[in-house]
């Protein structure tokens, strides 16, 4: 697995709520049986118009936001299907942290098994970061999942709960197979006693 | 075993105990897995992980796979014309081969989305862990199992380990208390549900549904309200295992051979006496109206005799600007009457409502009636299983001759991966799960309905309100 330990990147905003997986990356592109390569897919039916030309209204496509790696985005991000092209689209077009009030379970997981930083902070910081992305141009935010805090350069500073084992998978870059692995015998008695 | 085994505990909390391989503070759980369920779209990653890393199936035998998502519902005698989801089936049929897992084929006659034939073939069974790289998962928690969808990198977790890394979810009793008015189904309960919790009202939680009118429901119905579960964000949803629950599974194919002993050990499931939810609701069932998704998630819901409310209705900014883009999405301006909105498409299916009573609830509704000439409507069976049985009922028959059209069994237009979608602006009366947007088909409305709201819609040609129908 990928590591993470500090990220500092321009930010892109967000501003819907309830984001869900089939907007991410939508069913069209889940035939593929690869893992890489779903970045140009992401966001694909709002990033693009009807002729396939670029919408210029979506926040993605904003000349300021183009090499965003940090994506400031509303509650219940990544919600419905399980499917974990979205953190691979999200990773592949660039992005390393995703700041939200809240998140849907799976997709959360599914971040965290892919390098990617998913940081929770409550819905008045992520409303004060819209309005610091907005007034600032070329704003940026710096993830450190060391010290857990989240911060720009305009003395803006927060921190953010994690759980332990979530960071420190993250922060070591562990496989979570081959940890688990190391207690195959406890696997192995549960199975001959269950 | 915990001290808590001496304490009452709910349904959850035992199968949780009772599947703990290792737990250590500051850990995720190491969680035993005891089946899963394998479809193309979310594994041909991980058994490429499994490859890379030299790994195997820990266990094939626990593990259960069919086609689904991608395949045609048209004749399967025909070749798949896409090519790119002909590969995904294919590398889906020689992964089964290469790491030994029994795999249903296209051609098989017991293939169907997986949420259906696990119940269906006695796979899915009381007091089991089970997943799938898949949302919906949470189905079989209508059989008392702890059920719920995972990523990818979670597939490739539980073939070469068997168990899952977990953290211990909150439990929510969800009890609807007192019998559901005639006309009112499974659906409209777990809709209405989901209307008041919200699409995340259910995060980080497990839900138990418990009360009068979830213990009157029938196996198939439990399986649409748990199916549901997700789309209020819930980790898993599930009901208390009874008689009902025992009688469905008994004489099905992979049921345990000693199906009394394992009937003894089921009994000890359900929620004891004085067990404490970390949190619980209660509704009315006599409440519960049929109910009509009118935005673009499915907490996005309103009675069939209600209007489509306006932003303004909202309290919260987000909320508003929620409905606003919805109501846009969706071709509306709020305050139409539900029955006023006029219909293009009907699909009735999916794993929420394609088993064997879903069709014979449309199919009562349909009889010796016509499908609407402004509507073009499909019904695609659940599994080859479901199929038949409805054929053998002549349910075929009258869907036909109603002028709906009767398709082979899967996914179709429930996510619309296969040929079976929605064109830009066409608006659908669905029984699937999930009106977000483009669900079915770039610029498709999906209103999300019971399957007998459905049939009408479709022979009306507009949503009516099933209660006063004749
Ligand atoms: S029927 Fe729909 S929701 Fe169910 S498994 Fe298939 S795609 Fe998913």
């Amino acid at each position: 697995m990928k590591c993470f330990t500090k990220h500092t990147g321009l930010v892109a905003a967000m501003d819907r709520a309830n984001v869900d997986t089939d907007q991410i990356i939508p069913k069209q592109f889940l035939k593929r049986i690869e893992r890489t390569g779903f970045g140009e897919f992401l966001f694909w039916d709002w990033a693009r118009l009807d002729d396939g030309s670029p919408n210029p209204d979506f926040e993605l496509n904003q000349p300021g936001v183009k090499d965003a790696s940090v994506l400031l985005a509303r509650r219940n991000f990544g919600c419905g299907s399980s499917r974990e092209h979205a953190p691979w689209a999200l990773e592949d077009y660039g992005f390393r942290v995703i700041v939200a009030p809240s998140f849907a379970d799976i997709f959360y997981n599914n971040c965290f098994k892919n390098g990617m930083l998913a940081v929770r902070l409550p819905e008045d910081i992520v409303e004060q970061l819209f309005g610091r992305a907005e007034k600032y141009p070329g704003y940026e935010l710096t993830a450190d999942l060391n010290n857990c805090t989240v911060g720009d350069s305009h003395d803006f500073s927060t921190t953010f709960e994690v759980d332990s084992f979530r960071r420190d998978c993250l922060l070591n870059g562990l496989d979570d197979i081959g940890q688990t692995l190391e207690h195959e015998d406890k696997i192995t008695s549960y199975e001959g006693t269950h | 075993m915990t001290d808590s085994v001496n304490q009452p505990r709910t349904l959850f909390q035992k199968i949780w105990d009772n599947h703990v391989v290792h737990a250590a503070e500051g850990r995720q759980t190491i969680l035993y897995i005891d089946l899963q369920l394998v479809h193309e779209v979310t594994s041909a990653q991980a058994f490429e992980g499994l490859r890379l890393a030299g790994r195997v199936v820990r266990r094939p035998e626990r593990t259960v796979a069919t086609a689904d998502h991608n395949v045609p519902t048209t004749d399967r005698s025909l070749p798949i014309l896409d090519v790119i989801s002909k590969r995904q089936i294919d590398t889906l049929r020689d992964n089964c081969n290469d790491f030994g897992i029994q795999y249903y084929d296209l051609n098989d006659p017991r293939q169907g989305i997986v949420h259906v034939i696990g119940p269906e073939l006695g796979y899915t069974q009381p007091g089991m862990t089970i997943v799938c790289g898949d949302s919906h998962t949470s189905t079989h928690g209508a059989f008392g199992a702890l059920a719920f969808g995972i990523g990818t990198s979670e597939v490739e977790h539980v073939l070469a380990t068997q168990t899952l890394l977990q953290d211990k979810p909150k439990t929510l009793e969800l009890r609807v208390d007192g019998q559901m008015r005639p006309g009112v189904s499974a659906k409209d309960l777990v809709l209405y549900l989901i209307g008041k919790i919200t699409t995340d009202g259910g995060t980080g939680y497990c839900v138990e549904y418990t009360g009068e009118a979830i213990r009157e429901l029938t196996m198939e119905n439990r399986m649409t309200v748990c199916n549901m579960s997700i789309e209020a964000g819930a980790r898993a949803g599930m009901i208390a295992p009874d008689e009902k629950t025992f009688d469905y599974l008994r004489g099905r194919p992979e049921v345990p051979e000693d199906f009394d002993a394992a009937v003894e050990r089921w009994r000890q499931l359900p929620t004891d006496e004085g067990a404490v939810y970390d949190s619980s609701l209660t509704f009315l069932a006599a409440r519960i109206a049929p109910q009509v998704t009118w935005g673009t998630n499915p907490g996005l819901v309103a009675s069939v005799d209600a209007t489509v409310p306006k932003p303004m209705d909202y309290a919260d900014p987000t909320e508003q600007k929620t409905a606003a883009s919805a109501l846009e999405y969706m071709g509306l301006k709020g305050g139409e009457r539900i029955t006023d909105l006029k219909l293009d498409r009907v699909f009735i299916g999916s794993c929420t409502n394609a088993r064997i009573e879903d069709l014979r609830a449309a199919a009562e509704i349909a009889k010796g009636r016509k499908v609407s000439d402004d509507v073009s409507a499909m019904v695609v069976p659940g599994s080859g299983q479901v199929k038949k049985q409805a054929e053998s009922e002549g349910l075929d028959h009258v869907f036909r001759e109603a002028g709906f059209d009767w398709r082979e069994a899967g996914c179709s237009m429930c996510l619309a991966m296969n040929p079976d979608k929605l064109s830009p602006g066409e608006r659908c009366a669905s029984t699937s799960n999930r009106n977000f947007e483009g669900r079915q088909g770039k610029g498709g409305r999906t209103h999300l309905v019971s399957p007998a709201m459905a049939a009408a819609a479709a022979v009306a040609g507009h949503f009516v309100d099933i209660r006063q129908w004749s």
